[in-house]
């Protein structure tokens, strides 16, 4: 099963995982990766009260799915799972999960990666950030996010 | 056509979406965000470095020099911040 969501509500990861794998024998390797809101030590601005991820309705679902068709050719994938949060989360909340499922670990540690590379330079998603002392401010993109998803570019191989 | 905003792009015209019927010799994306430029200050501000600004056509991402003829839906936002 291949499946894209875009939602408000929480996910359980443990649980997503699970549903991947159950009744099939075909499976030898599940990863799972998520991503969670984190509280840096307190920045200009003071704690971090929660952030809010503004999305693309559409191109959201539909970006990832592009990426997910490019990994299914990439990788003998026997499934995998993407949900995406959007709205105001709090530290120590999920964000985003990601799990891949395929008879080998190598084929599932890959595409979990090349997936969550992609999904954060070009999913329609934009996370704005609540202090509790200052204004909002929109989190600014790294470089670093740009490169770790080019790599998988100008390499043709099945590793970054 | 309709042209969305998000994030700050968003917050500094003040509208999620309108329609806009731009010239003829508006011909590329880069164009486009020229033309929305000369429309008032908040747009002026939200293209003041045309190169942070991103767009999509129709849902998919469009470089600078995509040509926007037949377009429905053009949406300009900054770079991407998920994950």
């Amino acid at each position: 099963m291949f499946t894209v969501r875009i939602q408000r509500e929480d996910f359980d990861a443990g649980a997503e995982a699970a549903a991947l794998a159950r009744g099939r024998t075909d499976v030898g390797a599940v990863v799972s990766f998520a991503g969670l809101c984190r509280a840096d030590p307190a920045e200009e601005g003071g704690r971090l009260l929660a952030l809010t991820l503004e999305h693309y309705p559409g191109m959201a679902e539909e970006e990832i799915e592009r990426h997910l068709a490019q990994a299914r050719a990439r990788w003998p994938l026997a499934g995998a799972t993407i949900i995406h949060r959007h709205g105001r989360i709090t530290p120590g909340e999920n964000i985003v999960l990601v799990v891949t499922a395929s008879a080998h670990r190598a084929a599932a540690f890959a595409a979990a990666e090349f997936l969550m590379d992609w999904l954060k330079t070009s999913a329609p998603f934009w996370k704005r950030e609540e202090r509790e002392a200052g204004p909002h401010r929109w989190i600014e993109a790294k470089a670093a996010d740009d490169d770790a998803a080019e790599r998988w570019q100008s390499t043709g191989s099945d590793t970054p | 056509m309709k042209i969305r905003y998000f994030a700050w792009v968003r917050e500094r015209i003040g509208q999620e979406a309108e329609e806009v019927e731009p010239p003829l010799d508006v011909a590329t994306v880069a164009d486009l965000a020229a033309w929305l430029a000369q429309r008032g200050e908040g747009y002026a501000h939200a293209f003041e470095n045309p190169r942070v600004v991103r767009a999509a056509i129709d849902r998919t991402h469009a470089r600078p020099d995509a040509p926007i003829a037949g377009a429905r839906e053009i949406a300009f936002f900054p770079p991407m911040t998920g994950g």
